[in-house]
């Protein structure tokens, strides 16, 4: 089972000197803020750059974007400073946030890049890629991509169908998904995992595949 | 099996323990100091461990995340 801490752990050392500056006022404050704003451009900073070879952003604009997270995490933090309870460090915690503004931004940012894609083609021609399958070295191809169309018509929604298509099919990435619909990374994420699920239980059903084998 | 049904097929699985992306994103900071402490997030918080195995978006912002603390202790 998992569990959040029962108890309010003890902040360590460090973390409650972030604390106290950040709560507190005038000059300790100030220099508090400072020193975090310029640790979350630093971390956005380098995120941006970890991911640069799949985002394609560089140059000024990935600078720009690393400002543009980290001022949005940095508010996003003061609103939830009352909420830090000292299960990790300060600094860990603080940092998810501006990790999670680059996620955010680079969805968005995608359309931008590749304003032609689509959400909603349905080419289905190429599934069996979509999962690393040549094409051209299976004679099954085609009864896989009959198989897989009979299971998609069947048995999701038109919710889950559209997710999976979106994801899977047109590979949009999962955040871009996010960005263009306005929903929340969950939400995309459980719509594929559960049009993952049907189309195999409709696939062991139906013979093409076998059933989990359970672990004695 | 052929090895085209065989990759469709690994592709399809899904993990029941997995929690999703909420619920990783919640924990995702004492996840990772557990793993810079040279603890066993995974024991701890085994659906998390098989989210961000299974999630792409989940995953690269735990690299991230871990990257960032690694680098700005």
């Amino acid at each position: 089972m998992e569990t959040s801490e029962q108890q309010a752990p003890t902040l360590d050392a460090v973390s409650a000197e972030w604390i106290s500056a950040l709560s507190g006022d005038g000059n300790e404050r100030a220099a508090g803020l400072a020193r975090l704003h310029d640790l979350l451009v630093r971390v956005a900073t380098r995120e941006l750059r970890r991911r640069e070879t799949l985002s394609g952003i560089g140059g000024p604009e990935l600078d720009d974007l690393a400002h543009q997270a980290a001022a949005d995490a940095m508010l996003a933090i003061l609103a939830k400073l009352h909420t830090f309870r000292g299960e990790s460090r300060f600094t860990t915690w603080a940092c998810r946030f501006v990790i999670l503004e680059v996620s955010g931004k680079l969805g968005r940012h995608y359309w931008r890049q590749h304003p032609a894609a689509s959400l909603d083609s349905e080419d289905w021609e190429q599934l069996p890629a979509r999962f690393g399958i040549d094409p051209g070295g299976h004679a099954e191809y085609a009864e896989m991509i009959a198989a897989l169309r009979v299971a998609i018509n069947e048995t999701l929604t038109a919710h889950q169908r559209r997710l999976f298509v979106a994801v899977v099919l047109n590979e949009v990435p999962l955040d871009s998904v996010v960005a263009r619909l306005g929903v929340n990374r969950n939400a995309v994420y459980k719509a594929v995992f559960d049009a993952r699920r049907k189309i195999r239980a409709f696939l062991v059903a139906n013979g093409y595949l076998q059933e989990r084998r359970r672990e004695p | 099996m052929t090895d085209a049904w065989a990759a469709l097929d690994a592709f399809l699985r899904t993990d029941p323990a997995d929690v999703g992306c909420d619920r990783a994103i919640q924990v995702l900071h004492i996840y990772v100091d557990l793993v810079v402490e040279g603890r066993d997030p995974a024991s701890r918080y085994p659906g998390v461990a098989a989210h961000l195995a299974a999630c792409g978006p989940c995953g690269e912002d735990f690299r991230g995340l871990l990257a960032a603390v690694t680098e700005n202790p």
